[in-house]
């Protein structure tokens, strides 16, 4: 146990801990809730803010912050519904074009944090008012995208049985959550952000490229937030300039509820992939209980939080004291 | 610690050009006029509505910012001072008792956010992202998430009324920026500010109480956005615990780096946040008389603040020039 305890995988343990709870909890308290098309809405809701927290895990790793996902999700669902419906662009050119643009805004602000040193959430937080304003520029309403390919790509899944099927999103969740994996623990790249968030100039003294790096996590960050806004077309079949409000939020709360540490340099995908589920675990509880006052989803989301940090305070005390 | 490179220039600058372009392109912009012993116009309008928010809200972010830090939790404070006043108001309170007990609460979850950074050592954008997160919620819940209306003379006065032909909240922000200089200046603290913004851990070792700092300048903001509240909510006689105040914090940051700010802490200038703020609200003023649909009004708006923030750069690139010689990057 005491082993357990000075782990570095406690938090990880902590956050797997607290949705089994959540779970178990909620099954045995409400009827219905312990079933497979819960656990699948589960997944099919939080398909788009697991893509854009998983991106967002990189960029906090790396020891910087994105705040303008959100809105470059926003962005994202009316550029491409505008490209398929204004345009009359194929389907999968339109696509390429969107996560394209999320990549280059994203690689953007990296760049301008990279070389003239500004603060990466100042950067951000104006990439935030600009994307959401693109948005707006782009159309001020919603934009509601008809097209076979898209009723198509809607329907496919894998059929579980039951009725039941394991949607598009959830595919590219799960395949987004292993490429994730695979490329942070796995490649000179995904080690090389870790170094950076440990320390930069460290990482610079040894020889990283440390700017390349630092302005590709914004890149794959910003494609991450356009890819989350593609599965959110699929799944709505519209594009809408006011989508992802407030979404930059849940992403660092489920990156940070994941043992992601913000001062950078620790983190896994995944426990951003469970904390991506423990607060869809919170909100389906909620959507269960009907009657409870929304203001407690805020209240909630905001004490787990800062829970998880005062966790990984008292972990790296007890790390220090070791 | 007071080298002070004119930290008003740009920011005056700015608004300079901007009232330049508004004279040549809406004729009537700078047309007073004097209605029922009160002055009337576009420009007195700006400087109401700057008053009422974000000149107060950057009154108390400077302050969190020279020490290095930031307060995301303003507008959240905001609806939680304005929820609290309103229901006290409709409740039958005074206005001292419905005014202070919100003013008090805000306070509180500053001092809460001071707390946990200055003890609990968290970082301030987490730690105060967390009460952006949850006081909404606070608010929400203490309203049922619905709008409260209400209606208070003394508040509405404080909030529209007008003294030898100005808007009031004029007065009430200069009094409370001037009060606030003056008492920064004339005790230790604002040095304490500067140096802990400078170098935390020499200005510890040296003796300065920088937990105390801290704790002081997240209340401050709490405070500040407190008044801020009420004066909205008191300005549209509602509460709005979902909406008000949001995104109000990123006018705040917007405004004091706009008014010569370092966001890296050490320095600030309480006359350049507010002539920062004044921009802002110029700015957005302008956009609605060029027509700009307010949704697509951030997109000027961020392309300001990246404009400002590359203006102050190369300093920055200076001093890392000078730093260079010893880490090579």
């Amino acid at each position: 146990m005491s082993r357990l305890l000075s782990s570095r995988l406690l938090p990880l343990f902590a956050t797997a801990l607290v949705l089994l709870v959540l779970f178990a909890g909620a099954g045995w308290h409400y009827e219905h809730f312990f079933s497979a098309r819960v656990v699948l809405n589960l997944f099919k809701d939080r398909a788009f803010l697991g893509v854009i927290a998983l991106g967002m895990t990189f960029v906090i790793v790396s020891g910087g912050i994105d705040l303008s996902v959100g809105s470059v999700m926003a962005c994202s669902t009316v550029l491409l519904a505008t490209l398929i419906m204004g345009m009359g662009w194929p389907v999968p050119l339109a696509m390429l074009v969107t996560l394209g643009f999320g990549a280059a805004f994203g690689g953007a602000q990296g760049w301008i944090i990279q070389a003239y040193r500004i603060p990466a959430f100042l950067v951000t937080l104006a990439g935030l008012f600009l994307a959401r304003g693109l948005a707006f520029m782009l159309s001020p309403r919603s934009l509601e995208i008809r097209h076979a390919v898209y009723t198509d790509i809607g329907a496919r899944g894998l059929p579980l049985g039951d009725g039941l099927t394991f949607t598009l999103g959830p595919i590219v969740f799960v395949a987004v959550l292993a490429a994730a994996i695979a490329v942070a623990h796995g490649t000179r790249f995904g080690r090389t952000v870790y170094a950076l968030g440990g320390s930069e100039s460290s990482a610079a003294l040894m020889g990283l490229p440390v700017g390349r790096t630092r302005i590709a996590v914004y890149a794959l960050c910003g494609a991450g937030a356009a890819l989350g806004g593609i599965l959110s077309t699929v799944a709505l079949g519209s594009g809408d300039p006011t989508r992802g409000t407030g979404l930059e939020l849940d992403a660092i709360a489920a990156a940070v509820i994941g043992g992601t540490v913000l001062s950078g340099g620790r983190g896994w995908m995944v426990g951003t992939f469970l904390g991506v589920l423990i607060l869809g675990t919170i909100k389906t509880i909620l959507d269960f209980e009907g009657s409870l006052d929304p203001a407690w989803l805020r209240i909630a989301s905001g004490g787990l939080l800062l829970g998880f940090i005062l966790l990984q305070k008292l972990i790296a005390i007890r790390a220090r004291d070791i | 610690m007071n080298r002070r490179r004119s930290p008003l220039w740009w920011p005056l600058a700015a608004l300079v050009a901007l009232l330049a372009f508004n004279a040549l392109a809406s004729p009537g912009f700078f047309h007073l006029e004097w209605k029922e012993g009160r002055l009337y116009g576009t420009l007195v309008d700006i400087f109401n509505q700057g008053a009422r928010v974000p000149m107060l809200l950057a009154l108390g972010m400077t302050l969190v910012i020279a020490t290095g830090g930031v307060d995301l939790s303003v507008g959240s404070l905001m609806a939680v001072s304005g929820a609290v006043a309103a229901m006290q108001v409709n409740a039958g309170a005074s206005l001292g008792q419905a005014a202070g007990l919100g003013l008090l609460l805000s306070s509180g979850l500053g001092l809460a956010n001071g707390w946990l950074i200055a003890k609990v050592r968290l970082q301030p954008i987490i730690a105060t992202l967390v009460m952006m997160v949850a006081g909404r919620g606070l608010a929400m819940l203490l309203t049922g998430s619905q709008m409260v209306p209400f209606k208070d003379e003394g508040l509405r006065y404080l909030a529209n009324g007008s003294l030898l032909g100005l808007p009031v909240p004029i007065y009430g922000v200069l009094g409370a920026a001037l009060l606030t200089g003056w008492a920064l200046r004339r005790s230790a603290w604002g040095l304490f500010i500067e140096a802990t913004g400078d170098n935390e851990t020499a200005s510890r070792l040296a003796g300065v109480p920088t937990g105390g700092v801290r704790l002081l300048v997240y209340t401050f903001s709490g405070l500040c956005a407190g008044m801020a509240g009420l004066l909205e909510a008191s300005n549209i006689a509602a509460a709005d615990p979902a909406r008000m105040g949001e995104t109000r914090e990123l006018d705040a940051i917007f405004a004091v780096v706009a008014g010569g700010a370092a966001l890296t802490g050490g320095r600030f200038s309480l006359a350049g946040s507010l002539v920062g703020a004044l921009l802002l609200q110029t700015l957005t003023l302008t956009l609605y008389n060029q027509n700009v649909p307010p949704a697509v009004a951030p997109v000027p708006k961020a392309l300001v603040i990246l404009g400002v923030c590359l203006l102050h750069s190369p300093k920055l690139r200076e001093q890392m020039g000078r730093l260079r010689i010893f880490t090579p990057a």
